[in-house]
């Protein structure tokens, strides 16, 4: 069975400096992946790589073996892959209702917008409260809450989730959680996501990478690694 | 279930409000100056009464401005959009405006030439001005996207001042090839709007008695014209802007690029629709001016562009709102300016001094309130 989603051997630089040292990784129809790994190990750029916003200097991005390399992220997007950003990235003086809008820009039917737009409400109802709101007044919970609808709204064969938990408080945290499990159950989304949280991660996902300055240092299941003797050390402090 | 819309009507109905509130409030305000400067310097002149003479220039002197106000908003608006976007000032805009005016006033000589400008009816009259206007929002709107395909999009990413210093290139560029062009072509580097129909009739407002004599308040035709078609530049623009999906797309690029290409948005592409907007209201701006002033040549772009840039500075640079406030209250400053100052100073100062005010503003905002009187940018709703 061919991946969702692969990396072959792929190498990116910011200018000279080597961030991605040759990561390799799959993702499967129907999985959580999870990639953990400490500031600036490259997870982000690891994203960012495969959404196009940065561009491999060797190396492949495969979707469903289809070469994603060299091409603009909004070519990415129409393709299926969708981002939510490192920060969330709502557009803070766009209204709930105008960021969802802009998560449906490549779709022209009304009737299948709606449907999608209910569907997020019914996943999110404090969103469904706050659509006339703009982005930015939202709380960093909300906001997280709307930069997943928004990738939902484009329905995306898989979606990248950069560090959703970030500067969330602890319930918070477990309800983003919860939402994520939510969204693979329910709705049958194939996720990757990056976490410096490394438990609630591992908990999470069928399976992880550990990515160690720009390089794939561990991979497994999310049991196996839960029960690592140096993953216990170096990232959950056990 | 039932979705909040951006309302069509809230869309034309909001600005339409707004301007209306910037036109009286700034002409109510200049007004009440101009006239406390009377009543001060009342006693410094024996030969006139100056506070008559306030009052009776005042309608006309208000008229003036705030078409020459309309004017400078629409110029301003194509600044606004580009910073908005990209956070850089196109000092090229005022040679976008003078090719703008150009082609206008080139399209209704090559009409004239054909005889189509002779004994035509008013409305064929007001459809060629109109013409006159669309020709020049096509070519300017044209040159601009050009313009930044080829000198801004491959520095995009350098700092910030050499983009800006490609501009101003740019801005010398434009000069010349339309000085070349005319020179080569026509002989002389200016052209005039061809005289026809009925604009410089005046529609009388009202008449003032003035010691027995009547005076008419009256309004050019060619002023109501300028104004209904600056309206319209203004509302289009924030319909387009606020109710509209490419202009979600525009302030979403506005707000941040990177993620607005993570929706599927080709932001350059976004990026090449800010350019061909705000350089059809540059074009539209230029077409207008032509009709006013009559004659145009290769440097006729300079200092309206600089003073639309005040105007938008003074607005809030990146704010649409604020841009048709700053036009507004820089046409005024400047119709005032030129009307009253020689009369208050008893012709020490002439009206050749009414550009100091412009810059003098530009100055004054820059220091005392860089984000202008209502700061915020494009990608907030107008």
């Amino acid at each position: 069975m061919s991946a969702l989603l692969e990396l072959r051997e792929v190498h990116t630089y910011y200018g000279q400096i080597h961030a991605l040292k040759g990561i390799s990784l799959e993702v499967n129809q129907g999985e959580i992946v999870t990639l953990i790994g400490s500031n600036g190990a490259g997870k982000s750029t690891t994203l960012r790589t495969i959404s196009g916003i940065l561009h491999p200097r060797r190396g492949e991005v495969l979707l469903q073996g289809k070469p994603m390399t060299n091409i603009p992220p909004h070519k990415v997007v129409e393709a299926g892959i969708g981002h939510v950003p490192e920060g969330r990235g709502v557009f803070p003086r766009l209204t709930v209702l105008e960021n969802l809008e802009m998560g449906a820009y490549l779709l022209r039917d009304k009737h299948e917008i709606a449907r999608r737009m209910e569907n997020v409400f019914t996943l999110f109802p404090r969103l469904r409260e706050r659509v006339r709101q703009p982005g930015g007044t939202l709380s960093g919970g909300e906001q997280q809450m709307l930069a997943i609808g928004r990738a939902l709204m484009q329905q995306p064969r898989i979606m990248l989730l950069d560090e959703p938990s970030m500067g969330l408080a602890p319930l918070l945290v477990e309800e983003i959680f919860n939402i994520i499990r939510r969204l693979n159950q329910e709705q049958g989304t194939t996720i990757l996501l990056v976490e410096q949280n490394a438990q609630a991660a591992l908990q999470v996902a069928n399976r992880a990478y550990v990515l160690e300055t720009g390089r794939i240092s561990i991979s497994g299941t999310a049991d196996e690694l839960l029960h690592d003797s140096r993953i216990i050390e170096a990232y959950l402090g056990l | 279930m039932n979705l909040p819309r951006t309302n069509a009507l809230e869309a034309v109905l909001r600005p339409l409000g707004q301007l209306l509130l910037f036109v009286t409030g700034s002409s109510v305000a200049v007004s009440l100056v101009v006239i406390a400067a009377a009543y001060l310097l009342r006693g410094t002149r024996t030969d006139m009464d100056l506070v008559q003479i306030t009052y009776v220039l005042l309608p006309q002197v208000l008229i003036d401005g705030i078409t020459l106000g309309f004017v400078y908003a629409t110029i301003a608006l194509g600044y606004t959009m580009v910073y908005g976007v990209l956070e850089f000032i196109n000092f090229a805009h005022g040679e976008i405006f003078m090719f703008g005016a150009f082609a206008g006033v080139e399209i209704l000589i090559f009409m004239r030439l054909r005889g189509m400008l002779t004994d035509i009816g008013d409305i064929t009259a007001l459809a060629y001005v109109v013409l006159a206007v669309l020709t020049g929002m096509v070519v300017s709107g044209l040159l601009a996207v050009s313009v930044e395909r080829v000198a801004y999009r491959p520095l995009r990413g350098s700092p910030r001042l050499i983009p800006l210093i490609s501009a101003i290139g740019v801005s010398f560029f434009l000069q010349d090839t339309m000085r070349f062009l005319q020179s080569s072509i026509n002989g002389d580097f200016y052209r005039s709007f061809p005289t026809f129909g009925p604009f410089t009739q005046r529609f009388t407002l009202f008449t003032v008695d003035l010691d027995g004599r009547a005076l008419d308040v009256a309004i050019q035709y060619k002023a109501i014209i300028m104004i209904v078609v600056a309206l319209m530049m203004l509302v289009g623009l924030n319909y387009l802007v606020n109710a509209t999906k490419v202009g979600k797309a525009i302030r979403a690029v506005a707000q941040d690029q990177r993620t607005a290409g993570l929706m599927g948005i080709n932001v350059n592409a976004i990026i090449a629709i800010t350019f061909l907007v705000g350089g059809a209201l540059g074009g539209a701006a230029g077409a207008l001016f032509a009709f006013r002033f009559t004659r145009v040549d290769p440097f006729v772009g300079f200092l309206p562009g600089l003073k639309a840039f005040t105007a938008a500075v003074l607005g809030g640079i990146g704010n649409i709102t604020g841009a048709m406030l700053g036009g507004i209250v820089l046409g005024l400053l400047e119709s005032f300016a030129a009307s009253y100052l020689s009369i208050f100073t008893r012709g020490a100062f002439g009206a050749e001094y009414k550009d100091i005010f412009a810059f003098a503003i530009l100055i004054a905002i820059l220091i005392f309130k860089p984000s202008g009187l209502l700061g915020q940018t494009v990608g907030q709703k107008a």
